[in-house]
């Protein structure tokens, strides 16, 4: 479809759930009940001017909203585009999970629950979950995929540290996915007393719609700021890592009514919408690397964030419909990315965002002379040691 | 209690005989593609089983606890695929009904005419789809309808009183009583939601009511058959499966026969 005339507005699904085809509700019966409740629960509180104070409150107060702009002088320069970050990576606790996870620990205890359980990849959703817990006086349990243990345990030390505990997801890839698959068991099991708190804009109706609310603020803010930066204006591009994609749902949010072309940059190994075809899991239908008789792949990614077979509804709606792109780059430009933000802006970007800034480098030659704007929706001392180990002696 | 408007299919009939006769009704589960899988469903036939219900593994089996994750996993790595299962399952010469258990992205992956109609070629007469829930099944139940395919249906205790009729309407074979708040696995007492969900369906249905999900041995299974129609046994046969093999899975099918043929008396 021709991009110029792609729909042009956010879409708030239905009862069932879905983002044209995709989203839905494919959980076990065990977990209906409380799908439903949850979705009432949310629009409830998302209509109550009480509610959206107190968390609009603890952002300001506690995350430290809204973040800034920062233009890129240097690297913009250097690339021959104007380069402008919304700079997420300054929130408390290093990353745009916070948004929503305050918004979720304060609708669990809205709804009574007194523990909220969480999976993470990286590091960044549960160390925001163990960290609105902390602040909120709920009981945490956060899976980890065995592996993303070993390579982010910075991370782990920090939950701890917050109280929460950390439990090692050891089936399958040993990664996000199956962290994913463990803590939907610990909730079919937990379901009266406890609140999922997922980390992306994933999973079934209504937490793709109710994450992508929660990370509405940046591209509310970052439409605002940019306009007041530039003269009124919109980007021309605005670029966002994918993963499960909430950091991205959170800033397209703010432009799909915009001229502006969206850009999810999605891992070589975890290309979810680039390379995969349209499945079930983890409650929702989206696009899904798996193979013939519908078995998931393992996602490889040298991101732990991103290392995720899967994708929110959402942007497999957005495109499939053609607003939004989903080019994908591979480790080697990732490293690079990495290092390139560093060395020109003095800022050292998480891994996942390092995928933005890569294809932004690839594709400069295309877009001399636009404006971008990319969403840096963590910083990058989680991965220090991990780049350390890569990069090793090769810095001089 | 409510009378099925629909017409009973092949399963449905069977077990309303049975459970009109007094026959209590036992199911075990069995991961398809692990080693011994045919021989341990021969096994569980000759051995009292009154139908068998067969795991298609999966990638990520939301519902099951680490013994069926961990045959699943095996069976995979060893190639298992649902055609290849399939296939094994059409030169199975057993008399009892058997069902087959399966996520969901195995059905939309393959299509879901295609599916039931491969379902049925292999002589399958039922279909539990655990990640299907009453909301999504419309499409996946009307090509299983029309491919002969009986659907059964999970009623869980989370449900209010107000969404079990509605289960139970859809339901097709027998209604499938989730034992307890949790995944797959064995547990060292039955659930007290056990017996509770088997009384709430049989007030409502006059459908056969197997309660499975935590039933984990004999005793268990005796007990569970004081409400209901029947039990469906799943980890603590797959874990003999996996440790000793299939002749371990016949002599377990025995036990859990003999106890549930024996009432539990009223003194205790």
């Amino acid at each position: 479809m021709n991009p110029k005339q792609a729909p042009r507005e956010l879409l708030t699904p239905g009862a069932d759930g879905r983002f044209g085809e995709f989203g839905g509700r494919f959980v076990p019966e065990t977990l209906v009940p409380a799908c439903e409740e949850l979705e009432s629960a949310f629009n409830e509180a998302w209509s109550d001017s009480l509610f959206r104070t107190e968390l609009d409150d603890l952002l300001r107060e506690y995350a430290g909203r809204p973040s800034i702009l920062t233009e890129c002088h240097n690297l913009g320069a250097q690339l021959g585009i104007r380069l402008i970050l919304k700079r997420e990576d300054l929130n408390h606790t290093g990353s745009h999970k916070i948004n929503s996870v305050l918004g979720q620990a304060l609708l669990a205890k809205r709804m009574g629950k007194k523990r909220i359980i969480a999976e993470t990849g990286a590091g960044q959703h549960g160390v925001a979950s163990a960290t609105a817990a902390a602040l909120l006086g709920l009981e945490c349990k956060v899976y980890m995929g065995a592996v993303d243990i070993e390579r982010q345990s910075l991370n782990v030390f920090r939950m701890k540290l917050l109280g929460a505990k950390v439990e090692a997801a050891n089936s399958g890839s040993r990664t996000l996915k199956d962290a994913v698959n463990e803590a939907m068991r610990d909730w079919v099991a937990s379901v009266e007393t406890s609140y999922y708190c997922i980390g992306s804009v994933m999973g079934p109706h209504p937490y793709p719609f109710m994450v992508r609310q929660f990370q509405s603020v940046i591209g509310k803010e970052a439409r605002k700021q940019f306009q007041e930066m530039c003269d009124g204006s919109d980007p021309n591009i605005v670029v966002a890592c994918v993963g499960g994609g909430s950091n991205a749902m959170g800033i397209f949010s703010g432009f799909v009514d915009a001229d502006t072309r969206l850009v999810g940059v999605e891992p070589a190994g975890g290309a979810a919408v680039g390379r995969g075809t349209p499945g079930v899991v983890h409650g929702m239908k989206s696009y899904l690397m798996q193979d013939e008789y519908g078995q998931v792949q393992e996602a490889h990614s040298i991101s732990a964030g991103l290392d995720y077979p899967g994708v929110g509804p959402e942007h497999s709606y957005l495109a499939s419909v053609g607003r939004a792109e989903y080019p994908s780059v591979n480790d080697q430009e990732v490293i690079e990315g990495f290092k390139l933000l560093a060395r020109a802006e003095g800022i050292i970007p998480a891994l996942e965002c390092a995928h933005a800034v890569a294809w932004i480098a690839k594709e400069a030659p295309k877009i001399q002379g636009q404006t971008v704007l990319m969403n840096l929706s963590g910083r990058g001392d989680k991965d220090v040691a991990q780049m350390m180990t890569i990069l090793g002696d090769s810095l001089s | 209690m409510k009378f099925a408007e629909h017409e009973p299919g092949a399963l449905e009939t069977r077990l309303r005989q049975m459970r009109d006769s007094d026959r209590k009704i036992l199911v075990p589960y069995i991961t398809g593609g692990l080693t011994g899988w045919i021989d341990a469903i021969r096994g569980a036939a000759a051995n009292g089983a009154d139908a068998i219900e067969i795991g298609i593994p999966f990638s990520d089996p939301v519902m099951d606890g680490p013994i069926i994750q961990m045959a699943s996993e095996r069976a995979l790595r060893d190639g298992a695929t649902p055609i290849s299962i399939l296939h094994e399952l059409r030169g199975v010469d057993v008399s009892i009904p058997l069902i087959v258990m399966c996520y969901y992205n195995t059905v939309y992956r393959a299509g879901h005419t295609r599916f039931a109609n491969s379902l049925r070629e292999a002589g399958v007469v039922a279909a539990i789809v655990p990640d299907l829930p009453l909301e999504e099944s419309a499409h996946w139940c009307e090509s299983a309808d029309s491919s002969g395919i009986e659907t059964v249906m999970l009623a869980a205790p989370t449900a209010p009183d107000e969404r079990l009729p509605r289960v139970v309407d859809r339901a097709r074979g027998f209604v499938y009583a989730v034992g307890l708040l949790g995944v797959t696995g064995e547990r060292t007492e039955l659930a007290t939601t056990a017996v509770a969900m088997a009384t709430r369906l049989k007030k409502i249905t006059d459908m056969p009511v197997l309660v499975g999900v935590g039933v984990s041995n004999a005793a268990q299974a005796q007990q569970a058959c004081v409400v209901a129609d029947g039990v469906i046994q799943g980890a603590s046969v797959v874990r003999r499966l996996l440790d000793e093999g299939a002749d371990s899975v016949a002599q377990y099918v025995g036990e859990v026969r003999a106890a549930i043929d024996s009432p539990v008396s009223s003194n205790r």
